[in-house]
């Protein structure tokens, strides 16, 4: 059990955390925008999430936290 | 007050420095100040002080805005080239508040020029040398006790100030040996270094010593400021001595090396009945306009002497608003005025007169 | 649940500037998480480059001093020297140390001033719009090498770590990269082994970061780390150039 949480209006979608996670349940919006006008990354499938923190430690701008 | 000793103008500068408690120097050799590097690097280990010779004029003065930034109390010195080098750091120490003494030796210029003394960095010392709205205070000692005394008063300035200070030599001081004493401390009560970069040890805020300001009305807004504090350093600190200037038609005026040899020509004139008089700047900037404008009243004409092609004169004109006329006297690339030259030129005004 | 990643408090919690994808980012992380393990944060005072880091005293919740475009190595000795017991960092880029700033930074190493030094290598000026910098790769396109860097005409890149591992006064150099998740935890044991080799009192240490710049290199972010990968590996590296170790 694991959680992953955005600070979404950090996220300046550059993808990197999505090109990082092993599960490959993470994915840049197709249809929001943050209020920097970015589409943020987001999470897919919480379920399946190990809570391995690739995608935080590849994020520039340090808006994932993960808890285990 | 200690016994008299004999001393060189640049080793009493260390000394002096000592005195005030500055424990931290960088610097770069360049003649004709490399003896108050070489006072500094035998007398600081001696004291707990650091010495270090840095690669170039810009590690130096960069080197100087660490430890002023740290808190401390720190000095570099050099000579006319190595101040240009040095310029770029001493706009970055205006624009970050931070204070410091900068001492120029001054020789002849411009380029590698000569190693003789020269007064012709004064444009450079007062009216910036580095990029900005900045102001340097400019202390021109005339003797070596004076040499002392004003470097007790530029780390103490420089701390009240939160600016950088310049002592403004040149070489014939430099080498000069006069008898002197040294004060033990300055008795001046100054404000506490509560914006120093000395680590937080988790008791305050971080601090930031700084001089970008992107966005133009906040750089315009602390420039400001700045100016209120120079303007205050203008009211307050400006200085000038004077002799013989009561009843004088005509106020002969120059500082450092060059005001030695006016207060003989002056008194040369005085013995054949030309009344002149010395006014002497200590401060280059602030340029104490007020005993220009107040001789202006009763003198005929003022004569400026410099080791340069003119360059204090502006100030002499702008003073007194060209209310007298101001003539010019002066040698440069290290050639240095004599007496007669001056009486000469001051008995061709008075003809005039 | 615990938590096992959160913004590092030795980072101010401010949007940092960087670009998309720019792994500035990640370097100003890696560092704050190593000033808050060894327990520092309190005890530094950092000194920010002129650069696209410009901005990086807004970043760190130590103390931090802005220096002029590569002085930073010489502000540092500055305040090192009154402030022995502190640990001293400046970040930089690579015009900033390796152009500029060469003889400040050569000449703390050779001195072995017991500061720590964060390079950012991405292979160009930045900030002011992508010119060519001193690690420009040879036939890079940059704003000032439009046909690509010209060796005869502008000379080879400068292998940084490679350079200072010559000095006696350096006692750690090593090169890491960014461009991925195991590359990012071994460049964050080269910063803390960095400095801690400082509060050993060891000397002056030096991390390279390849990091990359997408928007000056014309790149996604993804497509950028894939490019270090290429060009910037070969010319560059990875390794401990310089480590005098143990109990020196």
């Amino acid at each position: 059990m694991a959680k992953v949480t955005f600070r979404e209006d950090w996220c300046k979608g550059c993808g990197l955390c999505v090109e990082a996670c092993p599960k490959k349940i993470l994915a840049l919006s197709k249809t929001r925008l943050n209020s920097a006008g970015f589409y943020p990354a987001e999470m897919t499938d919480q379920e399946k999430c190990i809570g391995c923190a690739f995608c935080a430690t590849m994020c520039p701008h340090v808006v994932i936290t993960v808890e285990k | 007050m200690a016994d008299k000793v004999l001393v060189k103008g640049n080793e009493a500068l260390g000394e002096a420095a000592i005195k005030a408690g500055c424990r931290f120097f960088f610097g770069y050799p360049i003649t004709p100040q490399t003896e108050l590097s070489e006072y500094l690097a035998k007398r600081f280990p001696k004291v707990g002080g650091t010495f270090l010779q840095a690669e170039s004029e810009v590690a130096a003065i960069n080197m100087v805005l660490g430890a002023a930034s740290a808190g401390a109390r720190v000095m570099t010195s050099s000579s006319s080239p190595g101040i240009s080098l040095k310029s770029e750091g001493i706009s970055y120490i205006a624009g970050s508040d931070l204070p410091a003494v900068i001492v120029n030796i001054q020789r002849g210029g411009p380029g590698l020029g000569g190693i003789q003394p020269s007064q012709a960095d004064y444009f450079q010392a007062t009216k910036g040398g580095g990029h900005g709205d900045y102001r340097l205070i400019v202390l021109a000692p005339n003797s070596v006790q004076e040499i002392v005394s004003l470097t007790f008063d530029a780390f103490d300035l420089a701390d009240l100030y939160r600016m950088p200070v310049m002592i403004l030599g040149d070489g014939m001081l430099g080498q000069m040996m006069e008898p002197v004493e040294f004060p033990e401390h300055s008795d001046r009560v100054l404000p506490e270094k509560t914006w120093a970069t000395d680590t937080t040890q988790g008791k305050r805020k971080k601090n930031i010593i700084n001089s970008l300001y992107i966005k133009p009305d906040v750089l315009e807004k602390i420039v400001l400021e700045r100016y209120e504090r120079y303007a205050e350093v203008e009211a307050k600190e400006a200085r000038a001595e004077t002799y013989l200037t009561d009843d004088a038609d005509i106020i002969i005026t120059a500082y450092g090396a060059t005001s030695r040899i006016s207060r003989n020509a002056v008194d040369a004139l005085r013995a054949s009945g030309i009344k002149a008089g010395l006014l002497r700047p200590i401060t280059l900037w602030p340029f104490p306009k007020a005993e220009y404008q107040r001789l202006a009243k009763t003198a005929k004409a003022f004569l400026t002497v410099e080791m340069s092609m003119g360059q204090m004169i502006e100030d002499v004109k702008l003073a007194i608003d060209c209310s007298r006329p101001v003539y010019f006297c002066g040698r440069t690339g290290g050639m240095i005025p004599t007496p007669g030259e001056i009486e000469a030129k001051a008995r061709e005004i008075a003809a005039s007169l | 649940m615990k938590t096992v990643f959160e913004h590092p408090k030795a980072l101010s919690d401010v949007l940092m500037h960087y670009c998309p994808g720019c792994t500035h980012g990640i370097a100003h992380r890696l560092v704050a998480e190593v000033l808050d393990e060894l327990g520092v944060c309190d005890n530094t005072i950092g000194v920010a480059p002129v650069g696209c880091a410009v901005f990086a005293y807004n970043y760190f919740e130590c103390d931090m001093i802005e220096a002029a475009h590569g002085r930073a190595p010489a502000v540092a000795t500055g305040v090192k020297r009154v402030h022995p017991n502190a640990v001293v960092f400046t970040y930089q880029g690579d015009g900033d140390l390796a152009a500029i700033g060469t003889a400040e930074t050569v000449h703390a190493a050779t001195r072995g001033e017991n500061i720590t030094v964060i390079f950012i290598n991405n292979t160009n000026y930045g900030m002011t719009g992508g010119q060519m910098a001193p690690t420009t790769l040879p036939g890079q396109v940059t704003t000032t090498t439009p046909y690509g860097r010209d060796i005869k005409a502008n000379g080879h890149p400068i292998r940084v770590c490679e350079m200072l591992a010559t000095l006696s006064g350096t006692a750690y150099a090593e090169r890491v990269a960014l461009n991925n998740v195991k590359n990012v935890m071994a460049a964050k044991r080269a910063i803390k082994k960095a400095f801690e080799y400082q509060i050993a009192g060891k000397g002056f240490s030096i991390v390279e970061l390849l990091s990359t710049c997408p928007t000056n290199w014309g790149l996604a972010p993804t497509d950028a780390m894939k490019w270090l990968e290429d060009n910037m590996l070969p010319y560059y590296p990875l390794g401990v150039y310089k480590d005098i170790g143990g109990d020196k």
